[in-house]
């Protein structure tokens, strides 16, 4: 495994910000570390490019103790979330410093810097912007200029802080596929910090969930969201709906809906969830727990109705128009959730 | 000039009060000042510049900013980067005391060196007993000018560094740069320009420095009066064309500070608004 990271603590005075964090990544893999702010994901990202010292714990790259490296000897290439570019250069003096700064003996000639500059630029669709300034770049342009200047030293590794962070959604979207271009070419393994599951679920080999400095779950995307470890991470990758239920004698009741619980299902008081589009709606008399419709709208493509179960709010997405006519406001409905995954009760 | 926005009714009125006040409280009496100077004509206004007095108080008062003006700069940067870099107990006591020089009287800064070092003071005995002469010397002056202008410097670095924070530092060390390169072609040339006002703002206080200096000089013609002491001497004797020739001195040192300030602004108005954080 080329990248271990074995059991990294870290606490801020009383705060602790890792807890215990153990992760592997294979050569060349694409990790994503995601989770709410707060979670450490930026302070383990943080202590990998040698800017913290974790408390306790051990990092390997390829075998060699990675933590007594020198921030400077690591040659790990980082891109920070407003991109740190230094603005009193231009894009070519940004992209060339790495190489620039290295001592005499292993610093590459001029000509040679000069050609690995142009190639880059080449590389991230930069031809033409070398000689400006970055106050003079959009936030796309800054963003690939950055990813230029990590990948000038021939990183051993690639860290990316909420790289997208700081861009609009249509930028966003684009800049996703062709970062995803570039890792694949270069080949680079590479750790990228994230608050936005849909980002890491479309760009990353695998996932690592984080809450409270500590890993929940880690897998391939489509794992990971197939079958969410807990509550918080159902409801960290997608809109969710929670209701509360109770098993007994292989039964699921929630509300006054009851159905053979599936195989596996924890015994006793459990929280159940699913996705607000997985449901099928009925009529009062058909099948499903009984809610009632407090405002029937219009999202995207598909209806979004407001239900209250007893005491909890539902958000439910109703795939396909027209809506069907059973559902007005203050209707009472069935609802029977296709696809569901249970928890315990937490509390 | 072209508003950007207009308020009926009061912007003739803001204009014409701003306008009345600078011209009588700043023009007018700079005008004078010249005025004065040059009553008698050139002959007249050269003679005062020409004394041993005068050319011994300007040589003075160089020589007291060539000390202080360095020593404060490399301070204030010391003192920004504290500041902006760290976080610790008793940051806010340091800000305060940075700032302290700004709020009390600078007869007061004078006044704690004869009071450390004079020859009534704590530490006279034991600095007569080596021979050692601090007030009513150079030394003396050089110290009273530090403390009054300590946080000239400082003062302009300390908001600019907080607001441009430290990524840029750390992303250079994270592609290899040593500690001191990082310092010299990172945080360095990012602070530049405030760097440069901040001496020019810091010099210019340095040189016109009066209370202060006044009360640590001793008044000795030829030795320990700088500029704006020997300006003073010249009006008690009622020598006005005198005062008033070497106050053009002062004046112009003002004039061309700004001049140069508002020159390094047209110039680099590109760089300036790069180095301004996003």
């Amino acid at each position: 495994m080329p990248l271990e990271i074995k059991s990294l603590s870290k606490a801020f005075g009383q705060y602790p910000a890792l807890n215990d964090v153990s992760l592997t990544a294979a050569d060349g893999e694409f990790l994503a570390l995601l989770g709410p702010s707060g979670s450490g994901k930026t302070t383990l990202l943080r202590i990998l490019a040698g800017l913290e010292q974790p408390d306790a714990g051990e990092v390997l790259l390829n075998g060699e103790d990675f933590l007594s490296q020198s921030i400077g000897a690591r040659r790990v290439g980082m891109v920070f979330q407003h991109y740190a570019l230094f603005r009193h250069m231009t894009v070519e003096q940004n992209i060339a410093f790495g190489l620039r700064v290295r001592p005499a003996a292993a610093r590459p000639k001029r000509r040679v810097i000069a050609e690995r500059v142009t190639e880059l630029l080449a590389l991230m669709q930069l031809e033409g912007l070398g000689r400006r300034y970055p106050s003079q770049l959009s936030g796309g342009q800054r963003q690939r200029v950055a990813l230029a200047r990590a990948l000038a030293i021939e990183p051993r590794m690639l860290l990316l802080d909420e790289p997208f962070g700081a861009l609009d959604a249509q930028v966003r979207r684009e800049l996703r596929r062709w970062l995803r271009q570039v890792h694949d070419r270069t080949g680079v393994t590479t750790v990228f910090v994230t608050h936005d599951q849909e980002e890491a679920l479309d760009l990353a080999d695998r996932v690592a969930v984080l809450k409270d400095g500590a890993v929940v779950q880690v897998g391939e995307p489509h794992q990971v969201y197939a079958e969410p470890a807990n509550g918080f991470v159902y409801d960290f990758l997608g809109p969710a709906c929670r209701l509360p239920g109770l098993v007994a004698d292989g039964r699921l009741t929630v509300a006054d809906w009851t159905s053979p619980a599936p195989s596996g299902a924890p015994e006793g008081e459990v929280e159940l969830y699913f996705r607000p589009n997985e449901v099928s709606l009925a009529a009062a008399d058909g099948p499903g727990f009984s809610a009632r419709v407090l405002h029937a709208g219009v999202r995207g493509a598909s209806g979004k109705i407001e239900c209250a179960v007893g005491e909890a709010i539902l958000e439910l997405e109703a795939a396909g128009s027209p809506r069907p006519t059973f559902v007005s406001r203050g209707a009472d409905i069935r609802v029977t959730p296709i696809r569901y995954k249970l928890y315990p009760r937490a509390d | 000039m072209k508003p950007l926005v207009r308020l009926p009714g009061i912007a003739p009125l803001l204009l014409l009060f701003s306008a009345t006040v600078l011209g009588l409280l700043i023009i007018l009496p700079l005008g004078i000042v010249f005025q004065q100077a040059f009553a008698k004509g050139l002959a007249a206004y050269l003679a005062p510049l020409r004394e041993p007095d005068a050319q011994a108080a300007i040589r003075l008062t160089l020589l007291v900013a060539a000390i202080a003006v360095p020593l404060n700069a490399v301070f204030g940067l010391a003192a920004a980067w504290t500041v902006a870099r760290f976080e610790f107990r008793g940051k806010t006591l340091l800000l305060a005391l940075i700032d302290l020089p700004f709020s009390i009287s600078p007869v007061v800064s004078g006044l704690v060196w004869v009071l450390l070092f004079g020859a009534q003071g704590w530490f006279g005995a034991l600095l007569q007993a080596w021979g050692v002469k601090i007030i009513f010397a150079t030394t003396g002056l050089v110290l009273a000018t530090i403390l009054v202008t300590l946080p000239f410097v400082a003062r302009e670095l300390i908001p600019l560094m907080q607001a441009q924070g430290s990524d840029e530092e750390a992303a250079a060390l994270t592609l290899g740069a040593s500690g001191p390169t990082t310092f010299l072609r990172i945080t360095l040339p990012n602070v530049k320009w405030a760097l440069i006002y901040g001496v020019l703002l810091c010099n210019a206080r340095a040189m016109g420095e009066f209370g202060a200096v006044s009360v640590v000089s001793g008044h000795i013609r030829g030795v320990t009066d700088t500029l704006p002491l020997h300006i003073e001497a010249l009006y008690n004797d009622y020598d006005f064309v005198g005062a008033f020739a070497v106050a053009t001195l002062l004046a112009a040192l003002g004039l061309v500070t700004l001049l140069v300030k508002t020159a390094l602004e047209w110039r680099f108005a590109d760089e300036l608004a790069a180095s301004r954080p996003r």
